[in-house]
């Protein structure tokens, strides 16, 4: 009850939304009603459009996020821990940090072409820099105490890092993950709107140049529900992981 | 000591640049990646360089920036008059709050192909999507800023006899500020991102627009001076902004810190 009047603004919306385009205020094209994208959205998961390019689109945004993550999280946190490291590469990073990263679009399509491994390396270079920043301030602030007293307990350099400085590095290394994934469908999208043959951008592409817009509607909020589930289910994830903290 | 340190500092710095750009130059004539890989760094500034004198390079950039800085400001005004808006009324909170939990977190770019249908391809369309990507951390900064303001400041500006805009302008948004800053600092890149991606799948100027234009004549050359270019736009906003808020906020105790 307590959610439904927090939502209700939306419910309005979408109430509005059907008004309109069943009075005809807005031509059907612009504005399809919302019970028409409904049906259209029922058609697209029945005929296994909607899945197969979803799975296309899955493929590649978890591969470009998972490698980010460890590339990321492993040069943040060894760029905190060990000197040199942070000398070569804290002024590359500073560098690519503010480059819109969309821009990298055709650099990968010329080096690795069209299909899948292009757009697995756009994300991978996109989405890196925010977990390496995030791993970096983390690992920085691992306490020395704690670093020392592991050390003098026997621990080596390696298991030190594990146990001490990763857990540490955490709280804003998930931080830098939960922005890394919000880019990760931005680039997702977008370079599958400017060239693919499948996933979700390519989907939406090719419906609204055919003039299919019921459905074209369908595809964009299910990438945008998409994208807000992601968010909050990684959120609940975050808090799980970080539940030893309190 | 301290100074000497700065420079090595300094120094550090732009060695590892000075040794990245000379990694390309060399990797590049190595051979071992043919010159539409990767064309020489040497060939590519001259590129820019013929580009800067025919003027158009001037112009590109002047379009994407001014895109991307109009934007940004109806994004940032935007932003924080309805930031304030949702902090001072609770009919406004009710409405917008869901609004904004939802559309924060979605891919914004997924509406691009409506967008277009609905404004077309031309600067009122690109314009929309940079405002709607960028509008969201600045409300949400600025919501959670103005809550963050402390109650003793407000009471005491009350006892004192300020009105309720006295209260606004001069207490709430400098108290604000900080965060309200830290919103714009992530909109300003966002903004220039969609800039550069919405002239590059609708065209027409801009160093987004020319960049795909190269890379659909396997133009590499022109691909890699365009990334140059926007890299350096990107830098100069970045550091610009930066700059920006250390003068905004000089009276505040962050200023004093050592950045």
């Amino acid at each position: 009850m307590k959610a439904l009047l927090r939502y209700s603004p939306l419910l309005i919306l979408a109430i509005g939304w059907e008004l309109v385009s069943r009075l005809g205020l807005v031509s059907g094209d612009a504005l399809p009603s919302l019970t028409a994208v409904a049906a259209a959205w029922v058609d697209l998961v029945r005929d296994g459009d909607l899945v197969s390019n979803g799975l296309a689109s899955l493929y590649r945004g978890g591969a470009g996020l998972a490698l980010a993550i460890m590339i990321g999280g492993t040069l943040g946190i060894l760029m905190a821990r060990w000197k040199p490291v942070n000398v070569i590469f804290g002024p590359i990073v500073e560098i690519f940090y503010p480059v819109p990263k969309t821009a990298l679009i055709p650099v990968t399509v010329i080096w690795l072409g069209l299909g899948d491994r292009s757009k697995i390396l756009l994300i991978v270079l996109g989405c890196m820099i925010p977990v390496t920043i995030g791993a970096f301030n983390g690992a920085r602030s691992a306490e020395q105490v704690l670093i020392w007293s592991a050390r003098s307990m026997g621990a080596d350099r390696i298991r030190t890092l594990w146990d001490v400085v990763v857990p540490s590095a955490l709280p804003e290394l998930l931080n830098g993950i939960r922005t890394a994934l919000a880019l990760a469908f931005i680039l997702l999208v977008s370079s599958e709107l400017i060239t693919a043959q499948n996933g979700f951008g390519y989907l939406i592409g090719s419906l609204g140049d055919n003039g299919n817009y019921d459905a074209m509607y369908a595809v964009v909020l299910t990438v945008a529900l998409l994208g807000f589930a992601a968010d909050r289910l990684y959120q609940v994830l975050m808090h799980e992981m970080l539940i030893w903290r309190q | 000591m301290r100074a000497m340190r700065a420079t090595l500092r300094l120094g550090a710095r732009v060695g590892s640049v000075v040794a990245l750009l000379v990694a390309w130059e060399l990797l590049a004539r190595s051979g071992l990646l043919t010159p539409y890989q990767l064309p020489p760094l040497s060939i590519v500034l001259a590129r820019i360089w013929s580009d800067a004198v025919a003027g158009d390079l001037l112009l590109n950039t002047w379009v994407t920036i001014g895109r991307a800085m109009v934007g940004f400001s109806i994004a940032a005004a935007g932003g924080v008059a309805l930031g304030v808006a949702m902090s001072r009324s609770a009919l406004a909170r009710w409405f917008f709050d869901p609004l904004v939990s939802i559309g924060f977190p979605m891919p914004k770019i997924a509406f691009l192909p409506v967008i277009i249908l609905w404004l077309g391809v031309y600067n009122v369309s690109k314009l929309t999507m940079i405002v709607f990507d960028s509008i969201f951390p600045v409300i949400a900064a600025t919501v959670i800023a103005l809550q963050g303001v402390e109650r003793e400041l407000i009471w005491s500006a009350r006892n004192m006899g300020a009105g309720e805009r006295e209260l606004l302008w001069q207490i709430m948004l400098p108290a604000a500020l900080p965060q309200i800053m830290t919103g714009l600092q992530v909109a300003l890149p966002l903004a220039l991102i969609v800039a550069v991606l919405t002239e590059m799948l609708m065209g027409g100027y801009g160093l987004g627009a020319a960049m795909m234009k190269a890379s659909r004549f396997a133009d590499s050359v022109g691909v890699f001076a365009g990334i140059v270019e926007i890299a350096v736009v990107g830098y100069v906003l970045v550091k610009a902004m930066a700059l920006i808020r250390r003068r905004l906020l000089i009276w505040h105790q962050e200023a004093a810190e050592p950045a």
